[in-house]
């Protein structure tokens, strides 16, 4: 039952990589979650494709159908479309294009990976957020003949804003040109400086084809001038988490757990995943946003109790002292102040239609907390083209708007369709309003719809990208906003 | 306060000591997510079929509330096509574990006219109806799925907490984004969240945790002598559904299930695997994904799962 190289493929080359099985080592493996971002076109459907299918990931049903999916469509000559593995939506596939976000699954002797494939087109850049969220390292694909575009640089502007930590430019089709190093080197340099102003951390370029497979899992011999890691070995080697023991502890509760059973009729636990930094037993921890305090007596799970536990890890806390805390609270180191309040400033990502309307009522999901709100108004709007902010003249919104209409000419700083812009929102409660660069687990927010409950924006707490960014008079542009691409 | 183990602590994680592994990982992530169900949703339920998936939810779904009883009851639906080991697996874990066990019927439904039976005779795309009918009547607002992302290319477009309308239809393109460990449970009077906290688990990563956890299944995952005869190059189980037909030879043969569905369309694989091990040694060696070798109904067309999730499917 072996496999075979899909017709037309170049056949792997050795590889030093040992691909999914490794019966003995998956104990010790660890899990990387990764997005990918680029342009409509820009071959990353293939680039996903070529990774499941280099690891091995790819069982011979799919291929098959894969084949015979290529086949149907009149294809076969050139081989088979790899990027049929990964465009699964009846829509995706008449279209050829990729709509929504869809997770991946491959692995290595060394890691196992969750990888977010994003959509590229314009109109779905919020699921390049919602990607990128979680992601720990990201890859911006760019087509080595059309170097960075328009959308290569909105993506890498999101990955700077979401905080990943690791970003791995992927200069695609080099097979196209030549596997030229200086079209390379050049884009590669563009891309670096637009990062830099970006505030993302060191970028790695690889020179790559996804078609053929060049540099991808195997190391290609076409660009003997390029002598760093392929993409997977990027992948394999990047640290996956910081330090937890130096982060600051979030533990948002997220259920009370009282048996009330014979066995237990006094058991009363807090139970919760450890957002960032260690709980341990001993702890004087701090409920926000009561501010009442109490020591940490244990740390219960299913399989015993744990002197010490680190984030990402759902647990079960018990306190000395029968404090009143409920779903929502957070459990935060006694010694530190952390903040809380009810005026939340932050940059939003605009995830709907609906445009956003001042002076609306909301509700906000701040950790496991979920309070309700006044969207005040968005006094500043990002063009991650020209990485410039236009600011607002602060106005009372709430005053001089009639928030029940949403005709564009009655919401003139309002926000559309994956717009990127400065809220203000005041909220009905206090919450722990921790800066999202700094604590990327609890510093994010969602903004939903009270009426239907659909997802209006992403919040990220706190000064971010817009702020470090130099700003533009909004009258000094003389572009209509409003009419831009995709928004 | 209770005492509630006199175990000796383990330190997990903290300085000097390893990080969570992947499975850790999977397994913390699947808690927060059941636990986030419990606190956001009046009336939930776990969808349980006595396959390894839901097994492993339920699973899970022990670890995130002890010592508490999981909080919500569990949902089969029955195609009436049953393998009897797995019907005798579900009624034992449920008296065990004190749970509740709604069933839905698709018999019940054929017989008060709701479906109507296909010629092809496979039940599994008449779930759909009884399901959804349970869910109303039984107003429950979010369902627990075994499913996983790796299983399908529909299902790897699914959200972990996936909004249904009233007809229990799935729009992939009108999808909640789905940010951080943000998860977004609201919905409207008579819509449902269906839940999938196993969607970043694939087949293997399942069988490890069942292999670590100690996990007890039905024997029909393993091993044994059954009468099975081809057809679309698989094996079914000769029985009272309605197989084999007069052109098609029964034939005894040793071996085991990959997945737990309707009689009429999962197929056994040959397999001489007796035991946990055995099974991680064989999915891992096997060039076949679980659907392609055992389902039927996903060989359909190329868009089935998802026309079926559109549906109201799982």
């Amino acid at each position: 039952m072996g496999t075979h190289a899909p017709a037309g493929l170049a056949q792997p080359a050795p590889s030093d990589v040992t691909a999914v099985v490794d019966l003995d080592d998956h104990t010790q493996r660890d899990l990387l979650r990764l997005a990918t971002a680029g342009s409509v076109d820009d071959g990353k459907s293939t680039l996903i494709g070529r990774l499941l299918y280099d690891t091995k990931s790819v069982l011979a049903d799919q291929l098959s159908a894969v084949e015979r999916a290529t086949a149907a469509r009149g294809g076969g000559g050139a081989g088979v479309d790899l990027a049929l593995l990964t465009d699964g939506l009846r829509a995706e596939r008449e279209q050829g294009i990729t709509i929504d976000v869809a997770y991946r699954y491959f692995s290595t002797a060394r890691r196992a990976f969750v990888l977010a494939d994003t959509p590229g087109h314009v109109q779905y850049t919020r699921n390049m957020v919602t990607g990128a969220s979680t992601a720990e390292l990201a890859i911006v694909l760019v087509d080595a003949r059309k170097g960075v575009l328009e959308q290569t640089r909105r993506h890498a502007a999101l990955t700077a804003l979401l905080g990943v930590p690791n970003v791995v430019l992927a200069v695609n089709k080099m097979d196209l040109v030549g596997f030229d190093e200086a079209t390379f080197r050049s884009i590669a340099r563009e891309f670096a400086d637009y990062a830099h102003v970006l505030g993302l951390p060191a970028v790695h370029a690889v020179p790559l084809s996804a078609l053929d497979g060049d540099n991808v899992v195997d190391r290609s011999v076409r660009a003997p001038w390029y002598d760093g890691p392929t993409l997977l070995e990027l992948l394999e080697s990047v640290p996956v988490a910081r330090d937890a023991s130096t982060e600051p502890l979030r533990l948002p509760v997220q259920y009370v757990i009282r048996p009330r059973t014979p066995e237990h009729p006094d058991y009363r636990g807090y139970a919760g995943k450890v957002a960032s930094g260690v709980v341990r037993v001993g702890d004087e921890l701090r409920v926000l946003p009561s501010g009442r305090t109490s020591r940490v007596v244990a740390l219960d799970t299913f399989d015993g109790p744990l002197e010490a536990a680190d984030a990402p890890r759902s647990v079960t806390v018990r306190l000395a002292d029968d404090l009143d805390v409920a779903r929502g609270d957070v459990l935060v180191p006694a010694a530190e102040h952390v903040a809380t309040g009810q005026d939340l400033v932050g940059t939003v990502c605009w995830l709907t239609e609906r445009r956003s309307v001042p002076g609306a009522r909301v509700l906000v999901r701040v950790g496991t907390r979920t309070v309700r709100g006044l969207l005040r108004e968005v006094d500043a709007r990002l063009d991650v083209d020209t990485l410039t902010v236009e600011q607002w003249d602060p106005v009372d919104t709430l005053h001089t708007i009639d928030a029940t209409d949403t005709s564009t000419e009655a919401a003139p700083r309002s926000l559309g369709l994956n717009a990127i812009g400065r809220a203000r929102l005041r909220l009905a409660e206090p919450v722990v309003l921790d800066d999202y660069a700094t604590h990327r687990r609890t510093g994010g927010f969602l903004v939903v719809d009270p009426a239907d409950g659909s997802t209006l924006a992403a919040g990220l707490i706190g000064p971010t990208l817009l702020d470090r960014l130099a700003p533009v008079r909004a009258n000094e542009r003389d572009d209509d906003w409003l009419a831009g691409a995709g928004i | 306060m209770t005492t509630i183990s006199t175990d000796t602590p383990t330190v997990v994680g903290a300085p000097g000591t390893p990080r969570l592994t992947q499975l850790d990982a999977l397994e913390s992530e699947g808690i927060h997510v059941m636990r986030e169900v419990a606190g956001e949703f009046e009336r939930p339920v776990l969808l349980f079929s006595g396959g390894k998936d839901s097994i492993v939810m339920l699973h899970l779904a022990r670890k995130a509330f002890w010592p508490a009883p999981v909080p919500f009851p569990v949902m089969h639906v029955d195609t009436g096509h049953n393998f009897p080991e797995v019907i005798e697996y579900r009624d034992r874990t449920v008296a065990e574990l004190g749970l509740r066990l709604v069933v839905a019927s698709v018999q019940d439904a054929i017989d008060d006219g709701r479906v109507v039976e296909r010629p092809g005779g496979s039940r599994n795309p008449l779930q759909t109806v009884p399901l959804l009918d349970a869910i109303t009547a039984h107003r429950f607002d979010a369902v627990f799925g075994g499913g996983r992302r790796d299983e399908e290319k529909a299902r790897a477009k699914e959200r972990m907490f996936s909004l249904r309308d009233e007809f229990g239809q799935w729009d992939p393109r009108r999808q909640r984004p789905e940010l951080w460990d943000l998860y977004n449970g609201r919905h409207k009077q008579g819509e449902h969240v269906r839940v999938f906290p196993l969607s970043n688990w694939t087949e293997l990563d399942v069988w490890r945790y069942i292999e670590r956890e100690g996990i007890d299944l039905p024997d029909i995952y393993f091993t044994h002598e059954r009468d099975v005869f081809a057809r679309d190059g698989m094996w079914l189980t000769a029985g009272s559904w309605g197989g084999p037909r007069p052109d098609e030879h029964v034939e005894r043969r040793h071996v085991r299930y990959r997945t737990v569905g309707d009689m009429s369309c999962t197929g056994a694989v040959d397999s001489t695997a007796a035991d946990v091990a055995d099974v991680i040694a064989e999915v891992a060696a096997s060039r076949l994904t679980e659907r392609g070798a055992t389902r039927a109904d996903d060989r359909a067309s190329e868009a089935a799962m998802e026309d079926r999730k559109r549906e109201g499917y799982f």
